[in-house]
C-alpha cells in the first residue's frame, strides 16, 4: 500500500475546509483600467488602507514600518515563494506559503539550493520571486497538503537537473508577451493597494495587498509571478483588446454640472460593469470554492486562509490564497488561475487527499484501479510523492 | 470636390509631419523603444519627402528639432537631381540659413553622414565650404571637433591653412604649433597644464589619461565650460565637492531649467524654492519676449502622471515641459492658472506619479470660463479612458458652440504607431511640442491642425514663416 510520507507538515494548517467561510472584496474599489497589447490591467483601490498588516520588516531597507502604537497588534506577511535574507545569514531562502506572523519572528522559509552561478547572478536581498516551476509545484503541492519536507529536497533535484516527467507548461509574466510592458506603463493610482490581470480579458491573476506601499514594492515583482499556459496563448493570439471608452450622451447636457454628473456615472458604470462581468469568475463571486483556514495569529485579527475551486473542467478555475481580516474582507490575495490540465490535476490531488492518500480507496471513489491511477499520479509529475515500495 | 479632399490630405500630412518633426527624436519614449521610434520617423520621412518636397523642405523654417532637421537636409541633398532649379535654390538657402543655428556637434555629424552616404557633388561641398568659412575659429573646431573637421575637409576638397592642415592629417609632422590652442593639444599629452587650455570635452579625455582627480579638473577647467555643460555639471560637481562652478541659473534656456530642477531631489528643491524659483521667472520672462503679458485669461491642464516621467533617454521631460509651460504662462499672462492631473499645486515639486484623470481636470479647467484653456499632455487619458475626448466634444457641441474658449492641446511625446502626436479629441487642435519656449508659435501653428485645414493657407503660412526665416539672414 502506499500512502502519504508526511502529512500537512509545519505550516499548522488545519483541514478544516469550509464551504461558508467567503472572501468579501468590500473595501477594494475598481479603479478604471489600462490596455496594453492584449493586457487589460485593473486596479483595486483602498480608501483607507489596512496599517495592522504590513509586508514583512525583511522587504523593506532601511527603517522599516513605522510602530501603530495604541496597542494594535502589528502583524506580517509574505507572500508566497517571495525571496530573500529571511534566515539572517546571508543565503536566500524563498517564503514557503504565504505567511503570517509577528514583525519580530523569523519566516519559515525553505533554504534554497541553487547553483553556485545561479545563486551569485542575483543581488541576494532583493525582493523577487522563486523561479517559477519550484514556486509553482510547492504551490500546488501544499494547497492538496503535500510533504513539506519532500519539497525541499524534491526542489534540489529540480533545480540540479530539471522537472521529470514535465507534465505541463506554465510562464512567467516575462514570458507573457506585452505583460513586462503593461507593468512597466502601467501608471499606479494613488492608494492603489491590487490590480486584476486579464489576458484578453480573459482574468488571469488577481492580487491584493493591505497597503500602497506594499503594492508599489511588489508591482514590479508581478512579471516574475507564474500565469497558466491559457494567459500566455491568449496574451499571444488575443490581439489587442480595446479600451472601453466613455460615451457620453450629449443630448440634455445644458450646464457644466450635469456634464461632470454624466461623466461620474460613466465611471460607476464601469465598475459596475466589471465587477460583475468581467470579474465574475473571482473566489469572491463564483460558488462551489472552498476555503481552507490555516493559520490565525494569536491576538490578531488576521487569518490565513487558502481556496481550491471545484475543478471543474472547461471552465475558470483559480486557486490562490488570502489574509482575512475578522470581518472576513480581503487584505491580502493573491490567485492563479489554472490551466485546463492543472484542473484535472487538482481534481486527482483533491481526490487522494479526501481519501488520505490511499491509493485503493481513491481508485474506488474514481472507479478505476490501483495501478492505473499510479500510471496516472506519475504521469501527472507526482511520482515523487508516491512511495517506491507499493 | 475632389481637389479639396487631396488638400485636405495633405494639410493633414503636412501637419502631422511637423508634429512628429518637432518631438520625436528616435530616441526612447515611454511606451516605444528606440528601434519603433527610428522606423517610425523614418516611414514619414521618406513619405512626405515622397509627396511634398517643397513643404517637407519648408519644415526648416519651422521650430522643429535638430535631429529632423538634418534628416531633412541629408535627403534633400541626397535627391537633389529631383528638384527643380527653384526648389534647387530655395532648398539650397534654407539648408544654409538652418545651418547656421544648428550646434557645430550636429552639422559635423551631419557632414559624417553626408561622406558615409557618399553625397559628393558641387553644391553639397559648397554648403559645406560656406558653412565651415562661417565658423568663427577653425583651431577651435579642429580641437574639439577633430574627427569631424577632419571628414567635412577631406569630404568638401577644402585646403586648410597650412598649420591646420598639418595639425588634422599630420599632426607628427611639426614639433609645435603657432596657433596656442593647437599647442595646446600638443602639449596636452604630456604636460597636465596644458589641458585647462583646451575645451572642456577634449580636455575631459587628457584628464582621464592624466588621471587627475575629478575634483581638481572640474575646479581648474571652469573657465572653459559653456553655458550647457555648465549647467549639466552643477550636481556632479557637488558630489565631487569641487568649488567655483556654480552657474548663474537665471541665464539658462527655461526648458533645461525646468529639467535640471526636476532632476534635484524634493528636499533640494524645497531648500532652493526661492533660488529655483526666481531663475524659472526670469528664463520665462525672456522667453516670453515682447509676447509677455498679451495672452487673453488662460488656464492649463499638466499632466505629470507616471508616464510623463519619459524614458532613460528622455529623462522626465513630457514634465519639464509642462513645469516650464507653467512658468511662462505666468509670463504671458497676468491670469494663468495651472490645474496638474495630479491634484497637486506646486509646480517646482511635480513629480510624475499616478494615473492621468484628464477628463475630470479639464472639467476643472472649464469650470472657470477661461479664455483658452491649454491642455499640455501626452495624450493618454486613461482614468478613466476617453473621458477628456467625450467632455470636450459635448462641451463644443453643446456648451461653447460657438468657440468662446480656445483649446489648444500640446503634446511633447511622438507616438510611434500612430505616425502623430496622440490626439484628444477631434474637434481640439493638437500640436507637438519640444520645448515650452516655442509656445505662442505653436499655438499659432496649432490653429491649422483643428481638422478642417485649408492647403491653400497652410501654404500660405509656411510661405509666410520660410520668407521671414530666410530674411533674418
Amino acid at each position: 500500500m502506499t500512502d502519504m510520507t508526511d502529512q500537512g507538515q509545519g505550516q499548522g494548517q488545519g483541514q478544516d475546509a469550509k464551504p461558508g467561510l467567503g472572501l468579501d472584496l468590500t473595501g477594494l474599489a475598481t479603479g478604471p483600467a489600462q490596455v496594453w497589447g492584449a493586457i487589460r490591467l485593473v486596479p483595486l483601490l483602498r480608501a483607507e488602507p489596512i496599517d495592522d498588516l504590513r509586508l514583512h520588516p525583511v522587504l523593506y531597507d532601511g527603517p522599516g514600518i513605522v510602530d501603530v502604537g495604541d496597542g494594535t497588534v502589528y502583524t506580517a506577511y509574505i507572500p508566497h515563494g517571495l525571496v530573500a535574507d529571511w534566515t539572517r545569514d546571508g543565503t536566500p531562502a524563498a517564503a514557503y506559503g504565504t505567511q503570517l506572523g509577528a514583525a519580530d519572528r523569523p519566516a519559515e522559509a525553505m533554504r534554497l539550493h541553487f547553483h553556485r552561478r545561479m545563486a551569485k547572478r542575483e543581488a541576494k536581498t532583493r525582493v523577487r520571486f522563486l523561479p517559477l516551476h519550484l514556486a509553482m509545484e510547492g504551490y500546488l503541492a501544499l494547497h492538496f497538503g503535500g510533504p513539506t519536507i519532500l519539497w525541499e529536497e524534491w526542489s534540489r533535484r529540480a533545480v540540479g537537473r530539471g522537472l521529470s516527467p514535465r507534465s505541463e507548461r506554465a510562464y512567467t509574466g516575462a514570458e507573457v508577451p506585452g505583460l513586462e510592458d503593461a507593468l512597466r506603463i502601467f501608471e499606479i493610482h494613488p492608494g492603489q493597494c491590487g490590480v486584476l490581470v486579464y489576458a484578453a480579458d480573459a482574468l488571469a491573476a488577481a492580487f491584493a495587498v493591505p497597503h500602497p506601499d506594499d503594492y508599489r514594492l511588489l508591482h514590479p515583482t508581478l512579471v516574475q509571478d507564474m500565469f497558466g499556459e491559457l494567459i500566455h496563448h491568449y496574451a499571444h493570439f488575443g490581439g489587442p483588446v480595446r479600451d472601453f471608452t466613455v460615451r457620453i450622451d450629449a443630448d440634455g447636457i445644458d450646464s457644466l454640472a450635469r456634464l461632470r454628473a454624466a461623466a461620474e456615472e460613466q465611471e460607476t458604470a464601469w465598475s459596475d460593469f466589471h465587477d460583475n462581468v468581467m470579474a465574475a469568475g473571482l473566489p469572491a463571486n463564483s460558488p462551489g470554492y472552498r476555503f481552507q483556514r490555516v493559520r490565525r495569529m494569536r491576538g490578531s485579527r488576521f487569518r490565513l486562509v487558502r481556496f481550491l475551486p471545484p475543478f471543474e473542467r472547461q471552465t475558470e478555475q483559480h486557486i490562490g490564497e488570502a489574509i482575512t481580516d475578522d470581518r472576513g474582507r480581503i487584505a491580502y490575495l493573491k490567485t492563479f488561475r489554472l490551466s485546463e490540465n492543472q484542473v484535472r490535476r487538482g481534481h486527482l490531488l483533491t481526490s487522494l487527499a479526501a481519501h488520505e492518500w490511499s491509493i485503493d480507496a481513491t481508485a474506488a471513489a474514481l472507479g478505476t484501479t490501483p495501478d492505473a491511477l499510479k500510471a496516472r499520479v506519475s504521469r501527472l509529475g507526482f511520482g515523487s510523492l508516491l512511495r517506491g515500495d507499493g | 470636390m475632389e481637389d479639396t479632399r487631396a488638400g485636405l490630405v495633405a494639410a493633414e500630412d503636412v501637419l502631422l509631419f511637423v508634429n512628429a518633426a518637432i518631438t520625436a527624436t528616435g530616441q526612447r519614449e515611454f511606451r516605444s523603444d528606440a528601434a519603433e521610434q527610428h522606423l517610425s520617423l523614418d516611414f514619414l520621412h521618406r513619405y512626405v519627402h515622397g509627396n511634398y518636397r517643397d513643404l517637407y523642405a519648408a519644415a526648416l523654417a519651422l521650430d522643429i528639432n535638430d535631429h529632423n532637421a538634418a534628416r531633412i537636409i541629408l535627403r534633400l541633398l541626397r535627391t537633389a537631381t529631383d528638384a527643380t532649379p527653384e526648389q534647387r535654390t530655395t532648398e539650397g538657402r534654407l539648408i544654409a540659413r538652418r545651418l547656421t543655428h544648428t550646434p557645430p556637434q550636429r552639422v559635423y555629424r551631419l557632414f559624417r553622414d553626408i561622406r558615409a552616404a557618399r553625397i559628393n557633388n558641387r553644391r553639397t561641398r559648397a554648403i559645406m565650404r560656406d558653412w565651415l568659412a562661417h565658423r568663427p575659429d577653425p583651431a577651435f573646431d579642429a580641437v574639439k571637433y577633430r574627427t569631424g573637421m577632419k571628414t567635412a575637409t577631406r569630404h568638401s576638397h577644402l585646403s586648410p591653412t597650412a598649420e591646420l592642415g598639418d595639425f588634422l592629417f599630420e599632426p607628427r609632422r611639426r614639433i609645435r604649433y603657432d596657433h596656442p590652442l593647437l599647442d595646446a593639444y600638443r602639449r596636452a599629452r604630456y604636460e597636465q597644464a596644458a589641458i585647462y587650455e583646451l575645451p572642456f570635452t577634449t580636455a575631459e579625455g587628457f584628464a582621464a589619461k592624466h588621471r587627475i582627480p575629478r575634483r581638481a579638473f572640474l575646479e581648474r577647467i571652469t573657465p572653459r565650460l559653456t553655458r550647457l555643460e555648465r549647467l549639466r555639471l552643477q550636481e556632479s560637481a557637488r558630489t565631487h565637492k569641487a568649488e567655483n562652478i556654480a552657474a548663474d541659473l537665471t541665464t539658462m534656456p527655461l526648458t533645461r531649467l525646468a529639467s535640471y530642477a526636476l532632476a534635484l531631489p524634493l528636499d533640494d528643491r524645497v531648500r532652493r524654492r526661492a533660488e529655483l524659483t526666481t531663475a524659472l521667472r526670469a528664463a520665462a520672462a525672456k522667453a516670453a519676449g515682447s509676447a509677455a503679458g498679451t495672452w487673453p485669461r488662460t488656464v492649463a491642464v499638466l499632466d505629470d502622471s507616471f508616464s510623463a516621467s519619459g524614458s532613460t533617454e528622455k529623462r522626465r521631460r513630457p514634465l519639464a515641459v509642462a513645469v516650464a509651460t507653467h512658468f511662462l504662462l505666468e509670463a504671458l499672462t497676468t491670469s494663468a492658472t495651472s490645474l496638474w492631473t495630479s491634484g497637486r499645486t506646486d509646480a517646482l515639486l511635480a513629480r510624475p506619479y499616478g494615473p492621468t484623470p484628464l477628463g475630470a481636470r479639464i472639467l476643472d479647467a472649464l469650470d472657470r470660463s477661461p479664455d483658452r484653456l491649454l491642455i499640455v499632455s501626452d495624450g493618454w487619458d486613461n482614468a478613466p479612458p476617453g473621458l477628456a475626448a467625450e467632455v470636450l466634444r459635448v462641451w463644443r457641441t453643446r456648451l461653447d458652440p460657438t468657440g468662446r474658449t480656445d483649446v489648444v492641446h500640446l503634446n511633447p511625446v511622438y507616438d510611434a504607431t500612430g505616425f502623430d502626436v496622440r490626439r484628444l479629441a477631434p474637434s481640439v487642435p493638437t500640436a507637438g511640442i519640444r520645448n515650452a519656449e516655442d509656445l505662442p508659435a505653436l499655438v499659432e501653428l496649432a490653429r491649422f491642425a483643428a481638422g478642417h485645414t485649408d492647403l491653400a493657407e497652410l501654404r500660405a503660412h509656411l510661405d509666410t514663416r520660410v520668407r521671414s526665416y530666410l530674411a533674418d539672414d
